[in-house]
């Protein structure tokens, strides 16, 4: 059985990098069966990870008059989902807008927060650190938190989008980009070396684990 | 050297004596007496501590407090006590509750090194509780406790309000001001500028180009969900995208990886066709679920590409391992790609194999540069000036934390915090 599921997946393996050649019939059919199966494994998840838990229990409970008075609030969110359904019908597609606005409402005020919080406070906070302990620092210290203020302040100038990038602010917006690329460049190495170690172990299975099962 | 010398010397009371063969060392006056007594000291002192460690036992744990823990949703409590002393042979703390003084239990261990700080996070919201705090020495041969006093009946409640975050809160209200006033400024009239981004000057280029070729235009939201701020940003550019291929009547093919994301997207693409006068020109099947799963998503996403070869790809939203795959697909079709995300870590893809990108910030402009709304344009300035805000905050940091003055980080860390 084991030798099965290796040859299984050793042959949807080499059907999906065929695509490196062209599409081809392999490709099309190891696709369809790729987006198939994560389509309904996907429902199965979602119908015990929400629905049964979320939405079928609370009702289950209301029904059987377990539920305390607490446990009617959750038939305000259902109900609020159930509007989704209201795209079946033409005339009253209209009402879906409700939970979409609500669930955009929530998300986003929930979410910009976080990116406020993270990503900017922590990061001025990260490169004004080290100059609150300038004495304690050595001299490629000092270089590397001087060159990080510089890059933020001319990476910060780029992302003005009010202001014409022209004299002061076209000179600093261009060394911020020039930071960009540097940065972009170390992150495309670092990832590139990321990608490689996969195809390596996806070649390893093929090697040692199919090809094992036949020499 | 006699074994009385030895212990002469490690007492410090006798200099070493040079080694000569055949003669017996001096010993100063009264030194023999001192010789014998340090053995029987030795035994006394062992003796008393023994005698004191039994009469005493295993110190309790003291001042041991159970509060419910603030700022949370009344689900947790928290208890402090004083920590032992280092000599104090405690190993671990074992934490014991009980709804009444009958009904302790153990709920959890602390070890002694650690804070004398336990969260117990087990609790029931309304329901009074009580701890004790066992102080535990283990051996390999022995074990002994001891316990702190009950602690008085505490229940966990939830609080409204966070009130930790009142930093973060008055730091949003300063930014969301910014960007009324500016929304307010823009719309009573006044021009605002907004510098070339030329992703976005790509956009007519892009669908003129999938007009002429009699092609459709696929747009790829990415895997992001409906509460993501590059997703909604996208969605937003896809509304303006949308308005201008209704116009050209060309295609339109937005393939989805979020169900709710989906319904979204039918609407504002609905919408922006009925705005443009063309409802006849929608087809909602051209906006479809594909996978909610990653890389599954990717291989429909390049099987689109590869059979239907749209002459313009927008890749608007967040991605992750799945960029380059997709960036690279398009690229070989010879379709005209546009992508923009916030992702760091793929925006190098981005720029490898796209035409255009919009890098960071520059997505969540995109809709103000398309659309020239007052309410988008004036939103866009009031970013801006959130920059400045940042750039003054530098400047302060920098001159008054090297002079020791440490203002700005203080408040910075109680904003992340």
């Amino acid at each position: 059985m084991e030798t099965l599921g290796i040859w299984i997946a050793a042959f949807l393996t080499l059907c999906i990098y065929s695509f490196l050649y062209r599409d081809n019939p392999f490709y099309r059919f190891a696709e369809h069966l790729f987006v198939g199966v994560a389509v309904g494994y996907g429902i199965v998840v979602q119908i015990h990870q929400g629905f049964i838990p979320f939405a079928w229990r609370p009702v289950e409970t209301i029904i059987s008059g377990e539920a305390s008075p607490m446990d009617f609030i959750k038939l305000i969110p259902i109900a609020i989902g159930m509007l989704f359904f209201a795209r079946l019908s033409p005339r009253h597609t209209w009402l879906i807008r409700y939970p979409l606005a609500i669930l955009i409402g929530i998300g986003a005020g929930a979410a910009i927060p976080n990116v406020l919080q993270a990503d900017i406070f922590a990061q001025v906070r990260g490169t004004l650190t080290p100059f609150s302990q300038l004495g304690t620092l050595g001299a490629g210290e000092i270089i590397g938190a001087a060159l990080m203020v510089i890059g933020v302040i001319c990476t910060l100038t780029y992302f003005f989008f009010s202001v014409e990038h022209r004299g002061a602010v076209g000179g600093l917006s261009k060394i911020g980009i020039a930071f960009l690329m540097i940065g972009f460049g170390s992150a495309f190495g670092n990832t590139v070396m990321g990608r490689v170690a996969l195809l390596i172990q996806r070649v390893d299975f093929l090697i040692e684990d199919w090809l094992g099962t036949i020499f | 050297m006699t074994v009385n010398n030895r212990f002469q010397l490690r007492l410090g009371r006798m200099p070493p004596e040079p080694r000569r063969r055949g003669l017996k060392p001096r010993l100063p006056m009264g030194s023999y007496s001192i010789c014998v007594h340090p053995m029987l000291l030795i035994c006394l002192v062992c003796g008393l501590c023994a005698g004191v460690a039994f009469a005493q036992g295993l110190a309790p744990p003291t001042n041991v407090t159970a509060k419910d823990t603030p700022n949370d949703d009344g689900k947790s409590i928290t208890l402090t006590w004083d920590a032992a002393a280092e000599d104090s042979g405690i190993t671990v703390y074992q934490i014991l509750r009980g709804t009444t003084p009958e009904t302790l239990a153990e709920i959890g261990a602390l070890d002694s090194a650690e804070k004398p700080t336990y969260v117990d996070a087990s609790v029931e919201t309304g329901i009074d509780y009580v701890y004790v705090v066992r102080a535990v020495s283990k051996t390999e041969a022995t074990e002994e406790t001891a316990d702190s006093e009950i602690t008085e009946p505490v229940q966990a409640t939830g609080q409204w309000f966070h009130t930790g975050k009142i930093p973060l809160f008055c730091a949003m209200l300063i930014f969301s001001a910014a960007i009324v006033g500016n929304i307010y400024y823009a719309r009573s009239g006044k021009e605002i500028f907004v510098r070339r981004i030329p992703g976005l000057e790509a956009v007519d280029e892009a669908l003129g180009r999938a007009t002429e070729m009699g092609r459709s235009i696929l747009y790829v939201l990415g895997l992001g969900g409906v509460s993501d701020p590059a997703t909604i940003a996208s969605m937003t550019i896809l509304g303006q995208v949308a308005r201008q291929t209704a116009d050209y009547e060309t295609p339109l093919r937005v393939p989805c990886n979020d169900p709710i994301v989906l319904n979204v997207v039918r609407e504002m693409v609905k919408t922006a066709y009925l705005n443009e006068g063309r409802p006849d020109a929608y087809t909602e099947e051209n906006i479809f679920f594909l996978t909610d799963s990653q890389f599954a998503y990717a291989a429909g996403v390049d099987g689109i590409m590869i059979r239907e070869k749209p002459a313009a790809v927008f890749l608007q939203g967040t991605f992750y391992a799945e960029s380059l795959i997709l960036a690279e697909t398009g690229n070989s079709i010879g379709a005209i790609q546009i992508a923009g995300t916030t992702s760091e870590h793929q925006l190098p893809f981005f720029i490898a194999a796209c035409d255009y990108t919009l890098i960071g910030e520059e997505l969540y402009a995109a809709t103000a540069y398309l659309s020239k709304e007052p309410m988008f344009l004036g939103s866009l300035r009031g970013q801006d000036w959130g920059k400045v805000i940042i750039f003054g905050v530098l400047v302060l940091g920098l001159v008054l934390e090297p002079l020791g003055i440490n203002w700005v980080t203080t408040f910075l860390q109680k904003v992340v915090n």
